[in-house]
């Protein structure tokens, strides 16, 4: 989850104090092009090149086998149960991340720092402990495993375990959005609103929402493009149970290993196509509303 | 509409903000809360307002209990120290804010919320700003809208935090006796918080001047300049300088000099004497009650000039204003007499 470091858009339009031939700062033309050059060889070896791959992969035998390679109805389902998975555990989380940054934001209680500590978790733990953890929890040995048995509940292999791993490796990016902003915004608007005779919730709606909801649609965003491209977690719950508990990230591995390849590179088309969509939404964003977003981006 | 604290204590887990004040507030008065920082005063006003709840004691508004009246339903018109302005709204739209939220029963026509604003902005002096948003305003524009937005659900009470305190020193001179002007055509009761005794006692009815979460005094500015009630008041309020003293039999001893207290009741024992630069004048040698003192340093204050005086060994150096044709310089000894002694034990 690299993000980009944003310009700062508050120095827009100022325009640049005369440069002196030589500032500290400038390098020498061989030192600069030799960076320069670097970076960019890096970028097209890393990023550029890959995402062709697989574009090119996936046309190979031509637009019509691109497409047949959708038609299976395995493929469909993984497509399918992709769609849910994500349908649920985004708007979950806008929920969660609202209300952890809310509480984070306006109130103050014991164990606050270590609230904030513990919303990111999931960004610094492996992504198959995040779903081993589940497994360890509900799967038949599991904790629960007993008691979800007896009462025929299938959450381990089943889609409910997949939803719920996917729920927690998303779980930090609308509360860490929504955060910094919060706590910077302070309680003022709000108190005003209270005693211009505001209801709480009608405060929520029209005071509330209005000063995050670009910073709330940047987290949703990138929540999703990570509920959608999860594999690891996934991959531990799901059992691979084909048309029943592969996801998208899951197909394209079962395709390859068969040597599917067409079909594996198809369906990673659609993954990487939705990461495109997703930068540059992003980039929209921070360049109209960056302003509301650039103090959220302190952390990485 | 009159409003009251009674006996008001707030308490912030240990800390005790507030203690036992009273405050009332007349209707149609404007009233400052003075004090230092950490004083208490935001707090009382946040408490008047609803904002917080009163470890003990009991908010009246019009003679009613409102201790346990929810914000919403108190009717108080506040205006946060940086103006809290919704910065997704329009200036329109801010100061229509509280009217559009009512209940449909109560809530004017959309047209009659358009007439009113745009007869709050004609009120605050800035018509044709309504499409503007908080950000693309001045900080002296910000104040007024805020001040527009508290008004338009016609408040009983008015209640107004540093409202001058974000502003620069000259704006802030200028809105003072705009604000004056403004609760003397809308005859609300006021109450405003503020650090700066220059406006308080400029624009008040009355002062209250609270100290760590105490009431000091209450009264118009005359009676709390002339008269201060507390070693703080007097401390506080026309920059005096507090020069330590010992009370025995009548005279005060300060330093190598012996003062009459003339009347002046006060118990023996260490005391404190407060010296403002009005309070000395310069005296002529032998006349009661002069004293000696060595001119350290002269120096301009505004349209006067002032001399800071040495009185004695260990003692602080006292300012006293000099008057236009005094020729005095650093290193003279003159002659000065305390047209008053403001003391008080302890």
């Amino acid at each position: 989850m690299s993000r980009t470091m944003m310009p700062e858009t508050s120095t827009r339009g100022v325009p640049a104090p005369p440069a002196p031939s030589a500032a500290v700062t400038d390098e020498a033309p061989l030192t600069r092009w030799v960076l320069i050059g670097a970076a960019v060889a890096f970028l097209l070896l890393f990023l550029v090149l890959p995402l062709i791959a697989i574009f090119a992969e996936a046309l190979r035998r031509g637009i019509a086998a691109y497409f047949a390679s959708f038609a299976d109805p395995d493929t469909q389902d993984a497509i399918r149960l992709t769609l849910l998975v994500a349908a649920i555990a985004v708007p979950l989380n806008v929920v969660f991340g609202i209300a952890a940054a809310w509480a984070v934001a306006k109130f103050d209680f014991a164990g606050k720092s270590l609230f904030v500590t513990f919303i990111d978790l999931p960004f610094s733990v492996s992504p198959v402990v995040s779903g081993l953890v589940f497994v360890l929890l509900f799967g038949a040995h599991g904790v629960f495993g007993g008691f979800l048995q007896a009462h025929d509940i299938r959450i381990i292999f089943a889609v409910p375990g997949i939803v719920l791993a996917t729920i927690f490796v998303t779980f930090p990016f609308v509360a860490r959005e929504l955060i910094p902003l919060m706590q910077e915004q302070g309680t003022a608007e709000e108190e005003a609103a209270l005693t211009l005779g505001a209801s709480g919730f009608r405060m929520f709606l029209t005071v509330t929402l209005p000063n995050v909801k670009w910073a709330l649609l940047y987290g949703v965003l990138l929540a999703n493009a990570r509920a959608m491209g999860e594999f690891g977690a996934v991959s531990v719950v799901s059992g691979h149970i084909r048309g029943l508990t592969n996801t998208m990230p899951l197909q394209v591995e079962i395709l390859y290993n068969e040597y599917a390849f067409v079909g594996a590179f198809a369906v990673a088309s659609l993954l990487a196509g939705l990461a495109l969509v997703t930068l540059v939404a992003k980039a929209l964003l921070e360049w109209r509303y960056g302003d509301a977003l650039a103090r959220t981006h302190r952390h990485g | 509409m009159e409003i009251r604290a009674e006996a008001i204590t707030k308490r912030f887990g240990e800390a005790t903000v507030l203690a036992d004040v009273d405050v009332h507030v007349h209707a149609g008065e404007l009233v400052a809360l003075l004090g230092p920082s950490g004083s208490g005063k935001t707090t009382l006003l946040r408490i008047f307002a609803g904002l917080e709840q009163p470890s003990a004691g009991r908010i009246l508004l019009g003679g009613e209990d409102a201790t346990q009246v929810p914000v919403q339903a108190r009717g108080v018109g506040f205006m946060f120290q940086h103006y809290a302005l919704f910065r997704h709204l329009t200036v329109a739209e801010n100061i229509a804010y509280g009217l559009k939220v009512r209940p449909r029963a109560s809530r004017p026509s959309n047209a009659a919320i358009r007439a009113r604003v745009t007869e709050l902005l004609d009120l605050v002096q800035l018509p044709g700003l309504e499409r503007r948003y908080p950000a693309q305003l001045s900080g002296g524009q910000r104040q007024r809208v805020a001040l527009a937005r508290a008004l338009a659900v016609d408040p009983k009470v008015l209640l107004l935090d540093e409202p001058f305190g974000a502003l620069d020193a000259q704006v802030r001179r200028d809105l003072r006796r705009w604000l004056r002007d403004i609760h003397e055509r809308t005859g609300h009761t006021t109450l405003f918080v503020t650090h700066d005794q220059d406006e308080a006692l400029e624009i008040a009815d009355r002062v209250a001047i609270l100290d760590q979460g105490r009431l000091e005094q209450i009264g118009t500015p005359d009676e709390i300049y002339e008269h201060p009630a507390t070693a703080f008041v007097a401390g506080f309020i026309g920059e005096a300088t507090r020069l330590p003293v010992e009370a025995r039999g009548g005279v005060v001893r300060l330093g190598p000099h012996a003062l009459a207290l003339n009347g002046t009741r006060l118990a023996d024992g260490p005391a404190s004497l407060f010296v403002r630069p009005r309070d000395l004048v310069l005296a002529d040698d032998g006349k009661a009650n002069a004293l000696p003192a060595n001119v350290v340093a002269v120096r301009r204050a505004g349209p006067a000039r002032r001399a800071e005086l040495h009185l004695g060994e260990g003692l602080p150096t006292v300012e006293m204003e000099l008057p236009a044709d005094a020729v005095i310089g650093k290193g003279d000894v003159v002659q000065v007499a305390l047209t008053r002694l403001r003391v008080f034990g302890g």
